[in-house]
């Protein structure tokens, strides 16, 4: 019998992989160890201490991007769920028909086009709006949010959908379950882990995001990364290692949560 | 010949039957590359019949039972419900439920809330969806099982479930698309019997679709016999193993030997006819067919014995050609002086010897309705 091919056993492989992670995790793990920092370095150690974390905390300027990022992402995360699950549904669920794939092209439009390239776009359209209407709020980032966060969230509902057995939306049918109830009592509660799944992509994505928060933010509307940036063009501290370390654990946190639902429903 | 005709004239009394399919046709696809699912079809299924649709894979049985379930809608004809046109009820208006060729059991839901579903969905108290979730678990003998997911039970568990669930909203009529096809043999004959009696049981009419023609021949009241979108024959099925309409059913069901035959003379609904190896024979005839010229004659294997030839009996002659043993029967293949091969089958005993060898000179001795012309 011929050996089947085995990746595994190609020479290098291991060295090559131990080479991956070193560079992926490598900076991570620096970057982490230098928030416990007792100087005000982040390249030279100089003992353990909690107090760049203290200092974090007691920012208030940190305080508010933190909870302006937490705000726009939870509306963002949210509406564009909504209306990710809205887009799959339609999707997945009709006849085939022409200009359907065109349609998938649109929703995953934001993937494609360069961002710098929809944040100028957005930056024009909001400043116009802007002047119309007066209105200067956090809405115009919560809009522009939701806008690319919808392939996101639009992914891994469709993806379930796509899995789910058509035949049991018939069998809702069939047992007397109007489309409505059907969507409610058979599709939806299958559908969770994908809506699930949809909203901490999200949410992840928009608590991240800077190049469209950078252009699109009014002056005082400064979410955390768009405020880490600021401040690391001037002086750097073991404090913005600090913070990216909680908004790792937070990001970890919000995994492991999914993780542990989408394992509870199966 | 049964066709339709002793139907046709049950029309005046429309209630009596659960399903009338008026001349539907299904068509799918563009002009280009259309694909005749279902052509012209007319069945009627009376009321509280086992009805079974049976034909080859892609025939169009599934197409017709998504079209009385209202999954798919006709490209024509109509389809009546004791009497009413259906066309314009969506599939949650029809007092038709179907038990699913996968089964389509809600994986979220217990064996109980599955069960229960229908009766919520039409709006029934409380303590009666209980009771009657309750009477359903003990007919299909799965109260054990009320509260497990239906990811926690065996396949012929499923099955139960399945018929349960659509059997609890009682339905006018039960469609069931190849239910038994995923079991085992053992599981299989089980649950004909198990369908045998809930049908019995409960009253509704069942359509049953199966490829399967032991099956259908077993369980079913009456039998339609289908192939390439349209319906051949519909009778019991003595009739149709018996009286086989047309060449396509004497060879789908059971074994049949195809004779190439001359019509000699007809007299009342028997033919006599010589056969291409030179033998004379008195045939049966379809009701209201007088053939004439080339015809083809029927006869199948256990209605047929061999013997020894030694000359001094008259039947048809061959010689043997092979004997292979099936257990419960042998089957004799004898070459005809014309060419064709004659299948004769004998049913065997714990003792019985073949004392006839391959080589030898035999003759096969017929019954005196063994034989039946067919209409082509
Ligand atoms: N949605 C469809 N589009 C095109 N052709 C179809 C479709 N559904 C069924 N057919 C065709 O119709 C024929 C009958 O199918 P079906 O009713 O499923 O057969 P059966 O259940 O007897 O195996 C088949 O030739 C099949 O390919
Ligand atoms: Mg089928």
């Amino acid at each position: 019998m011929a050996e089947r091919f085995d990746i595994k056993r190609q020479v290098g492989f291991s060295t090559v992989a131990m080479i991956c992670f070193f560079l992926l995790y490598l900076p991570i793990a620096t970057l982490v160890v230098y928030a416990f920092n007792a100087g005000t370095s982040i390249a030279i150690w100089e003992g353990f201490s909690l107090r760049w974390f203290r200092q974090a905390w007691n920012n208030q300027q940190v305080i508010d991007a933190s909870l302006r990022s937490l705000q726009i992402a939870s509306a963002a995360a949210i509406i564009a769920t909504i209306l990710a699950t809205m887009a799959a549904i339609a999707t997945t669920r009709t006849a085939r028909y022409r200009g359907l794939s065109l349609k998938y092209s649109f929703i995953n439009l934001p993937l494609m086009i360069p961002e710098i390239v929809c944040a100028v776009a957005l930056l024009i359209l909001f400043s116009r709006i802007k002047i119309w209407t007066g209105y200067s709020g956090l809405g115009y980032l919560i809009i522009a949010h939701t806008a690319f966060c919808i392939p996101f969230a639009y992914l891994p509902i469709r993806a379930r959908l796509e899995s789910m057995d058509l035949a049991l939306e018939r069998a809702a049918a069939d047992l007397y379950a109007t489309p409505l109830q059907a969507f409610r009592r058979v599709s939806l509660p299958l559908l969770w882990p994908g809506i699930i799944a949809g909203l901490m992509l999200a949410f992840v994505i928009s608590l991240d995001n800077v190049v469209i928060t950078e252009f699109v933010k009014s002056g005082g509307q400064d979410t955390l990364p768009t405020y880490m940036l600021g401040q690391l063009r001037r002086v750097v501290t073991p404090e913005m290692n600090a913070i990216s370390t909680v908004f790792l654990l937070l990001s970890l946190g919000i995994v492991t949560i999914f993780f542990f639902i989408s394992r509870h429903k199966n | 010949m049964r066709e339709n005709k002793g139907d046709i004239l049950l029309l005046e009394n429309p209630c009596r039957f659960a399903i009338e399919v008026r001349g539907v046709s299904r068509i799918y696809g563009a002009s280009s590359e259309r694909v005749t699912a279902l052509g012209g079809v007319f069945v009627s299924i009376r009321e509280n019949e086992f009805f079974t649709l049976l034909g080859p894979s892609g025939c169009g049985k599934t197409t017709l039972l998504r079209l009385i379930a209202g999954f798919d809608f006709p490209t024509e004809g109509e389809i009546l419900l004791h009497g009413q046109d259906i066309a314009p009820l969506p599939p949650f208006k029809r007092p038709v439920n179907t038990v699913f060729q996968n089964y389509a059991l809600f994986p979220h839901m217990t064996v109980a809330q599955n069960i229960a579903f229908g009766l919520e969905m039409l709006g029934k108290p409380k303590d009666e969806i209980r009771a009657r979730v309750d009477e359903m678990l003990k007919l299909v003998h799965m109260e054990q099982m009320r509260d497990r997911y239906t990811g926690q039970i065996s396949g012929g568990q499923q099955q139960r479930v399945a018929l349960a669930r659509a059997l609890a909203p009682q339905p006018k009529v039960l469609l069931l698309d190849e239910p038994l096809s995923a079991l085992d043999y053992k599981l299989r004959k089980e649950m004909q019997i198990e369908l045998k009696r809930l049908q019995s049981e409960t009253g509704i009419t069942f359509i049953f679709v199966t490829h399967d023609q032991e099956e259908a021949l077993t369980m079913s009241d009456r039998i339609a016999v289908m192939s390439a979108g349209r319906i051949h024959q519909v009778g019991t099925a003595r009739e149709i193993y018996d009286r086989p309409a047309d060449r396509f059913v004497a060879d789908f069901i059971g074994e049949t030997n195809f004779l190439q035959a001359t019509v000699v003379g007809t007299a009342n609904d028997r033919a006599t006819v010589r056969l291409a190896s030179g033998e004379i024979l008195d045939a049966g005839l379809p009701e209201r067919f007088k053939p004439q010229g080339e015809v083809t004659v029927v006869i199948r294997p256990e209605h047929a014995q061999l013997f020894a030839d030694d000359g001094e009996e008259s039947g048809i002659k061959g010689v043997l050609e092979n004997v292979v043993y099936f257990g419960t029967d042998t089957h004799y293949h004898v070459r005809l002086g014309g060419g064709d091969i004659f299948i004769v089958r004998r049913q065997n005993t714990r003792t019985s010897v073949d004392v006839l060898e391959p080589g030898v000179p035999v003759g096969i001795r017929l019954g005196s309705d063994a034989a039946l012309v067919l209409r082509d």
